[in-house]
């Protein structure tokens, strides 16, 4: 049964649709990539699914129960959410702030249980941040903050993930080692809904993608199924060869359509 | 416990018994045990139970209030700068109490002016977390709370300019630089409701303060119930900061002065900070308040103005350190 369930979620601001008519559905097992150009309206689709945000019309159901029925708690302890802009102001020590991802569980900094800190260690190893739990947040690289983040929303330790773009500030070696953790969460039951720019990742390691286009899901399926040079002119604008290779499909982006 | 707030607590009792020891009037300390324990001549259990201890605990339970509310609105607006005095809270909270006087409702019962003062906190709190809510951007917070700090004191100095006899006069500029001069235990028990109430509204949503530390967004994702958070730290903070003006006029800079110097020593978690923040807050006011009165000046200097010297350089300081966000 699928974890989430949307459909026909539309948004509009002042009269301009942001999405439209879209529906998806979430399977434990799959990592599920979610692409588009900019401002096709990724962002708010997620924003819809999770009821952060009020769908004009259509719905989204966690698990059978319309999100709206949920109470916030509820919702996060089935899903952990990963935005896209991750403001912090204070200083804080690593481990706190990956703590905070036991919050839907009453967790207080300071204050953990067992459980909680279990799965706090448990997400700060995931993410390769030991040895860091105790620097402070103003003092980590971009890609570390980025790391960070990450290992707050999985210390949540949800059913699903849906991240927005967690690997735009991360070096080649740790974008692929996070596709390669949300790929073995997948494989171990989980559902990890991504929001990527590199289409080459997502070819790689999605079992499915999404794509969008001016606030529509225009195509849903895998990567093979998917990803062809006609599809890739229209919804991003480039010119590209899809080649394959025996089992392994190769990507070649050859510039602006 | 933690080390903060036994260090704290020492200092506390500290400056308490040195307010209930010092002041203009000469008194050994076994004669002010003795009066406190009433074994003494009627004067002196005058100058400690009427005087001196009333003054004490007005200015503890005013820098508390402050320290608090500092801390809280710092937390809920993820900004180091935030509080009552910078954000406008303060003087509204003052002007509503000084309209009271200047009409003589005052007189009408003791609740009117708390409630009035209170009124006024709410009010302006409730501005600016709006207006923070909407443009989610520090300077634009940080401009609208000097603009309606700047209003308020136009208003009041309206008043002032409009005030029938030098009395009045007094009465305003008394509100309008902040004072625990002259504070009895009816005007204590008249304001605390409203600030234990406050003080209550804040501990008990004090946990949602860690997750906004990742943001509105993060936050919500993690659990957080954003409209309850925020109204919460806004009634909170209103009745606190309302209350403290109620007592003794706007004082500022308390609530950014305490929150700032404990935030190190708690992780510079903003839900921890809340209590620290009030003991320091009402350990600073207790000091000054027995600088202003055994520093030789020849007419006492008002503790909003000390609490504002000492102050304002901070501001400045955090304003120009500040790295993340």
């Amino acid at each position: 049964m699928s974890i989430l369930q949307a459909s026909g979620l539309s948004y509009a601001v002042d009269g301009k649709p942001l999405v439209v008519d879209a529906g998806f559905s979430l399977e434990p097992g799959e990592l599920t990539a979610l692409i588009g150009p900019n401002g096709s309206g990724k962002t708010t689709l997620l924003r819809l699914a999770l009821g952060l945000l009020q769908a004009e019309a259509g719905s989204a159901s966690i698990d059978g129960e319309p999100v709206a029925r949920l109470s916030p708690v509820e919702r996060a302890r089935k899903i952990a959410y990963l935005p896209q802009a991750r403001p912090l102001v204070w200083p804080q020590p690593v481990r706190d702030v990956v703590s905070l991802g036991r919050f839907a569980y009453g967790a207080a900094l300071g204050r953990l249980s067992a459980g909680d800190e279990a799965a706090v260690s448990h997400a700060i190893g995931a993410c390769q941040l030991d040895g860091f739990e105790e620097r402070a947040a103003d003092t980590l690289s971009g890609g570390e903050l980025a790391r960070v983040h990450l290992a707050r929303a999985l210390a949540a330790e949800t059913p699903l993930v849906i991240a927005d773009e967690p690997v735009a500030a991360l070096d080649p070696r740790y974008q692929h080692q996070t596709m390669r953790l949300f790929a073995s969460m997948a494989q171990g039951g989980h559902g990890v809904l991504t929001v990527v720019h590199d289409l080459d990742l997502a070819l790689r390691y999605a079992n499915r993608v999404l794509w969008m286009h001016e606030g529509r899901i225009v195509a849903d399926g895998t990567p093979e199924d998917t990803f062809t040079s006609e599809r890739l002119r229209r919804v991003f604008g480039i010119q590209a060869e899809i080649s394959r290779n025996g089992a392994s499909f190769r990507l070649d982006i050859l510039g602006p359509a | 416990m933690n080390r903060v707030v036994s260090i704290l607590l020492v200092g506390l009792a500290g400056a308490l018994v040195l307010s209930v020891a010092l002041g203009s009037v000469p008194l050994p300390l076994d004669r002010v045990l003795a009066a406190l324990a009433f074994q003494s001549s009627q004067g002196d259990e005058l100058v400690v139970w009427q005087i001196r201890l009333p003054r004490a605990l007005a200015a503890a339970f005013v820098g508390a209030a402050l320290g608090m509310s500092g801390a809280a609105l710092q937390g809920l607006l993820r900004n180091p700068l935030a509080e009552p005095g910078i954000l406008g809270v303060s003087a509204t909270a003052a002007l509503f109490a000084t309209f009271v006087l200047y009409f003589g409702l005052a007189t009408a019962g003791p609740l009117v002016l708390p409630l009035a003062a209170v009124a006024g906190a709410l009010i302006a709190t409730l501005l600016v977390a709006l207006a923070a809510i909407r443009t989610r951007s520090v300077v634009t917070l940080i401009l609208i709370g000097v603009g309606l700090s700047s209003f308020s004191a136009a208003i009041m100095a309206l008043l002032m300019n409009l005030a029938p006899n030098p009395f009045s006069l007094a009465d305003m500029v008394n509100w309008m630089l902040g004072t625990v001069d002259n504070r009895s235990f009816d005007d204590l028990i008249f304001a605390l409701p409203f600030m234990a109430i406050g003080v209550v509204v804040l501990l008990a949503s004090r946990r949602g303060l860690s997750a906004l530390a990742l943001g509105d967004e993060a936050a919500e994702g993690m659990g957080l119930d954003l409209r309850r958070q925020r109204l919460a730290v806004i009634i909170g903070a209103g009745l606190a900061t309302g209350a403290a003006v109620a007592l003794a006029g706007a004082i500022g800079f308390v609530g950014i002065v305490a929150p700032h110097l404990v935030r190190p020593f708690l992780r510079y978690d903003p839900a921890r900070l809340l209590v620290p923040s009030a003991m320091l807050g009402a350990l600073i006011l207790m000091l000054a308040d027995i600088g202003v009165r055994v520093l030789p000046t020849d007419s006492e200097l008002k503790l909003g103005v000390v609490a504002s010297l000492l102050g304002a350089p901070v501001f400045i300081w955090i304003a120009a350190r500040r790295r993340l966000a």
